[in-house]
C-alpha cells in the first residue's frame, strides 16, 4: 500500500490541459496542408501522380484542391512536388461537419466543424456516450481513440465517455474503410444505438477507405456505405488531439 | 540439392530454388518441422506455384523450397506437421485447393477464391463471415457462449466461440476475417504507389516491423545497402514501436484483475513512448519513417539529446509502474498458472514471439536472422518457461528494459556517427523473376514477408506472415479448462492483431 502511494507521488499529475493549453506538437507532425498552386509548373502533375490515394485535383490550371478526407499526411506529395506547391503545417484542428468541407482550396476558409443544434445540445452536450466500431481498421485510429480515455487525456472531464453497449450509446464512432465482412454487424450496431444518435468518422479509411479504397472488399468508409455522418476527423491516424479537438467542436466546448 | 538457402533481407534469382515434386516438397516440410525447424511460410501463388520458408537452429540462412500445387486437392501435411494447419486452411480458402485428410478444414478469412471458379467447401452463395459448423461440446450442463464481432472495448472485431460447463471452458474457437480488406490481393503487380501504405496498415500498430519487412524484401531484390544511420533509426523505431505496445499490455493486464494504479500509469506512459517516434518522424505510430533504401527523417545532436531525456525519464516511470505489479501478490495470484501454454503446443503450433519465449523456446528474428544494426548489437531475450500469463507479462517485462538497453546503445552510437545520407535511391523496377525474404521481430514476434517478382518485375506473389497468424490458436488453447471470465486477461497477455491476420 505504502508503495503504491509512493508511486503515485512519483507519476504525478499528467493530465493535459487542453483546451485552455494546447499540448506542445512534435516539430515534424504533419498537419493541415497549404496550398500554393501558383508556384506550379503550368503542365505538373507530380503530387497528383505521387498521391497513393489520388487525393490531389487539378480543376482548371492555377488552381488545386485537396481532399482531407483521402489524404493519408504522408510525404508523398510534398517529396515529388518540385516547386513547392504544397506544405504540410502543424494545424491539428482538421474535423468537418460535411463530407465537402474536407476539401481544401487555396484562398478558401476550412470549414471546421459547427456545434450541434439546439435540440441536440440539450441531449449531448453535458454527457455525450461513445460506442466505438473496428470495421477493417489497422488498429492506428482504434488505439488513438483509445489513447482518449487515459489519464494523459482523461476524456471523461468532458463529459464524454466510451461505453460497452450500443444500447448506452448516443454517438456511434466508426473506424476503418468498412469491410464487407464487417458491414453486418456495422449496420446491426447502428441499429441497436438508440435514437437520436450521432455517427463520427474517424481516419481516412472510415471517410473514403483510405489506403484501401480501391479494393473491392470495402465499401469507401463509413461515408462510402451511405451511412449519414455527423463529424469527420481525417488523418491516418488522426493524432488524438485532432479527434477531442473535433469532439469538443461539436459540444460547443471549443470555438475558435 | 533439394532447397535454398537465403540470409534475411536478401534475393536469389527464381531459376536457383528449385522446383520439387511435390511428394518431396511435402516429405520435406514434414521432415524439418519434426526436426529443429520451424515453417516461416507456407503458400500458393498464380499457376499454383508452392512456396515454404523453412527457418533451422543451424545459423541465419532460411530454406526456401518450390513445388507445383496438384488440383484440385492434395494431401495435407497438418496431422503430421500441426505447424502447417492455418497455411493449409489458407491455401484451401485462396486457390480452391483441398488439403485432404486436414482435421480443421475451415475459411480463415471468409472470401471467395482468388483467380479460380473453385470453392474448398463447395459454396455457391454469397459467403459471409463467422459461418461455418464450429465445434460443439454436447451435454445437459454444457452451454455455448458467442462473442463478438462487435466486442465491448475499442478493439478490433473478431467471434469467439466458447463451449463453457458453468464458469469453465471445455474449447474455444475464433472466427476472423471481419476485416479482410484484399491486401495481398491489392499487392500483386506492385509496388504500387499504396504498396507502402498498405504495409503500414497491415496491422497498423506494427507500422515499423511490417514497413522494415517490406523495405528489406524490396533492398534485397534491388541490392541496396542501407546507410548504417537508417538501419539504426529504423531500429531504434522499431524498439519504441515494441516499448509502446509491451508497456500499454502490461498496463491493459493489470487493469483486467483490476489492479488500477499500473493501468493508468501505463496507459500515459504507453503515449510517452509513442511520442517519441513522433519526435523521429511526426507520426506516433511511425507513418512515413520507412521508406525502400533508407528513412525519410535523420535525427540531430538535439533530437538525439531530447530523445535520450524522454528515454530515461520514461523508462524510469514504466520500471515504477510495473514493479508495483510484481509487488502485489494478489495480482501475481491472478497471473500465475493463468492460460497455460506448454512447450510441446507451443513448439507444435510453431508459435512466435513473446508468447513463444513465455513458453521456454528460445527465438526471435534479431537473434537468429539478424538485420540492419542488430547483426552488431546483442539483445537479451525475453525468457520464461511455464507459458501462463504471469510468463507472458515477465516477458513482455524483460523485452522493455532490454529495448531500453538497445535504445541507449543505438542513441550512442547515433551520435557518434558522422553525418551523411539516411536513404540509398530505390529505383523503381526490380529485377524479373527473383524471391526476396524480410523478416523482422515485430513486438508480437517474427513478421515474414515473401516476394516473388515475374518476367516484368512485378509482384506474382507477395506473402505477409503477421506473427498473430501463427498465435490465434495459441490463445485457444491457453483458454482451455480455464475460466471464461479470465479470457480478457488471457487475450490481453497475447494481445493479437485482426488486421494483421485478416489482411
Amino acid at each position: 500500500m505504502l508503495k503504491i502511494m509512493a508511486a503515485r507521488l512519483k507519476q504525478g499529475h499528467r493530465t493535459n490541459r487542453f483546451p485552455e493549453v494546447v499540448p506542445p506538437m512534435p516539430d515534424r507532425f504533419r498537419g493541415r496542408p497549404v496550398l500554393h498552386p501558383e508556384r506550379c509548373a503550368e503542365d505538373c502533375s507530380a503530387c497528383q501522380e505521387a498521391c497513393p490515394t489520388a487525393a490531389i485535383t487539378k480543376p482548371t490550371p492555377g488552381t488545386m484542391a485537396l481532399d482531407l478526407g483521402r489524404c493519408l499526411f504522408c510525404t508523398a506529395c510534398t517529396e515529388a512536388c518540385p516547386d513547392h506547391g504544397l506544405a504540410f503545417t502543424d494545424e491539428f484542428r482538421l474535423a468537418t461537419g460535411a463530407r465537402e468541407d474536407l476539401v481544401l482550396r487555396q484562398d478558401e476558409t476550412y470549414q471546421l466543424a459547427r456545434e450541434l443544434g439546439e435540440k441536440a445540445m440539450a441531449l449531448f452536450g453535458r454527457s455525450l456516450k461513445l460506442r466505438v466500431v473496428s470495421a477493417g481498421g489497422c488498429n492506428g485510429c482504434e488505439v488513438d481513440v483509445n489513447v482518449l480515455g487515459t489519464i494523459g487525456w482523461d476524456l471523461g472531464r468532458f463529459g464524454i465517455q466510451i461505453v460497452a453497449s450500443p444500447r448506452h450509446a448516443d454517438a456511434v464512432v466508426i473506424c476503418g474503410c468498412v469491410t464487407r465482412n464487417m458491414e453486418l454487424a456495422l449496420r446491426k450496431t447502428l441499429d441497436a444505438t438508440p435514437d437520436p444518435k450521432l455517427v463520427i468518422a474517424v481516419g481516412a479509411c472510415a471517410i473514403s477507405g483510405g489506403p484501401y479504397l480501391d479494393q473491392e472488399e470495402q465499401l469507401g468508409g463509413a461515408v462510402g456505405a451511405g451511412i449519414p455522418v455527423d463529424l469527420l476527423i481525417p488523418g491516418c491516424p488522426p493524432h488524438p488531439l485532432t479527434i477531442l479537438d473535433g469532439l469538443l467542436r461539436l459540444l460547443g466546448k471549443v470555438k475558435n | 540439392m533439394t532447397t535454398a538457402a537465403l540470409t534475411n533481407g536478401s534475393a536469389i534469382p527464381l531459376s536457383a530454388v528449385p522446383r520439387l515434386p511435390f511428394d518431396q516438397f511435402q516429405d520435406h516440410l514434414v521432415e524439418a518441422c519434426g526436426g529443429d525447424h520451424r515453417l516461416v511460410c507456407l503458400c500458393v501463388g498464380r499457376g499454383l506455384e508452392g512456396y515454404a520458408v523453412l527457418a533451422g537452429t543451424g545459423g541465419p540462412a532460411l530454406e526456401v523450397l518450390r513445388t507445383t500445387f496438384p488440383e484440385p486437392d492434395f494431401p495435407s501435411i497438418t496431422p503430421e506437421c500441426p505447424e502447417a494447419h492455418l497455411f493449409e486452411r489458407e491455401i484451401a480458402e485462396q486457390r480452391g485447393l483441398k488439403p485432404l485428410g486436414h482435421p480443421w478444414l475451415k475459411p480463415v478469412r471468409y472470401h471467395r477464391a482468388y483467380n479460380t471458379g473453385r470453392d474448398a467447401w463447395g459454396r455457391t452463395g454469397p459467403i459471409l463471415p463467422g459461418v461455418t459448423p464450429f465445434f460443439r461440446v454436447e451435454g445437459s450442463q454444457v452451454h455455448e457462449v458467442a462473442v463478438g464481432p462487435v466486442h465491448a472495448g475499442v478493439i478490433e472485431p473478431g467471434h469467439f466461440r466458447f463451449q463453457c460447463n458453468g464458469e469453465t471452458v471445455f474449447n474455444l474457437e475464433i472466427a476472423l476475417g471481419y476485416q479482410h480488406r484484399g491486401l495481398e490481393a491489392a499487392l500483386l503487380c506492385g509496388p504500387h504507389r499504396t504498396t507502402l501504405k498498405h504495409m503500414e496498415t497491415a496491422s497498423g500498430d506494427t507500422t515499423i516491423g511490417h514497413a522494415w519487412a517490406h523495405c528489406l524484401a524490396v533492398e534485397g531484390l534491388l541490392d541496396l545497402q542501407v546507410p548504417l544511420r537508417a538501419g539504426l533509426i529504423r531500429a531504434v523505431a522499431l524498439e519504441l514501436e515494441r516499448l509502446a505496445n509491451h508497456t500499454g499490455d502490461l498496463g491493459a493486464i493489470a487493469g483486467d484483475v483490476g489492479f488500477l494504479p499500473t493501468l493508468s500509469y501505463c496507459g500515459r506512459l504507453r503515449g510517452d513512448w509513442l511520442n517519441m517516434t513522433a519526435v523521429l518522424c511526426g507520426s506516433r505510430l511511425g507513418r512515413d519513417l520507412l521508406k525502400p533504401g533508407g528513412v525519410r527523417f535523420d535525427v540531430d545532436t538535439d533530437r538525439l539529446a531530447d530523445l535520450r531525456a524522454r528515454l530515461e525519464a520514461t523508462a524510469a516511470d514504466t520500471a515504477n509502474a510495473v514493479e508495483l505489479m510484481w509487488n502485489t501478490p494478489s495480482v501475481l495470484a491472478r497471473l500465475e498458472g493463468t492460460g497455460r501454454v506448454i512447450r510441446a503446443q507451443a513448439e507444435n503450433l510453431g508459435l512466435v514471439g513473446p508468447a513463444a519465449r513465455a513458453s521456454g523456446l528460445r527465438q526471435d528474428v534479431r537473434h537468429d536472422h539478424p538485420f540492419g544494426p542488430y547483426a552488431e548489437a546483442e539483445i537479451t531475450l525475453g525468457h520464461e518457461d511455464l507459458g501462463d500469463v504471469a510468463a507472458r507479462a515477465r516477458v513482455r517485462w524483460q523485452e522493455i528494459q532490454a529495448s531500453v538497453e538497445f535504445l541507449r546503445w543505438a542513441l550512442d552510437v547515433l551520435r557518434t556517427l558522422p553525418e551523411g545520407p539516411v536513404a540509398v535511391p530505390a529505383p523503381r523496377a526490380l529485377p524479373p523473376n527473383h524471391l526476396a525474404l524480410g523478416m523482422t521481430e515485430g513486438w508480437r514476434g517474427e513478421i515474414a514477408h515473401l516476394a516473388v517478382t515475374d518476367d516484368h518485375g512485378r509482384f506474382s506473389l507477395y506473402k505477409l506472415v503477421d506473427p498473430s497468424f501463427h498465435n490465434w490458436t495459441g490463445l485457444a488453447l491457453a483458454l482451455r479448462g480455464e475460466e471464461i471470465s479470465d479470457f480478457p486477461l488471457c487475450n490481453k497477455s497475447f494481445n493479437l492483431s485482426y488486421c494483421g491476420f485478416d489482411l
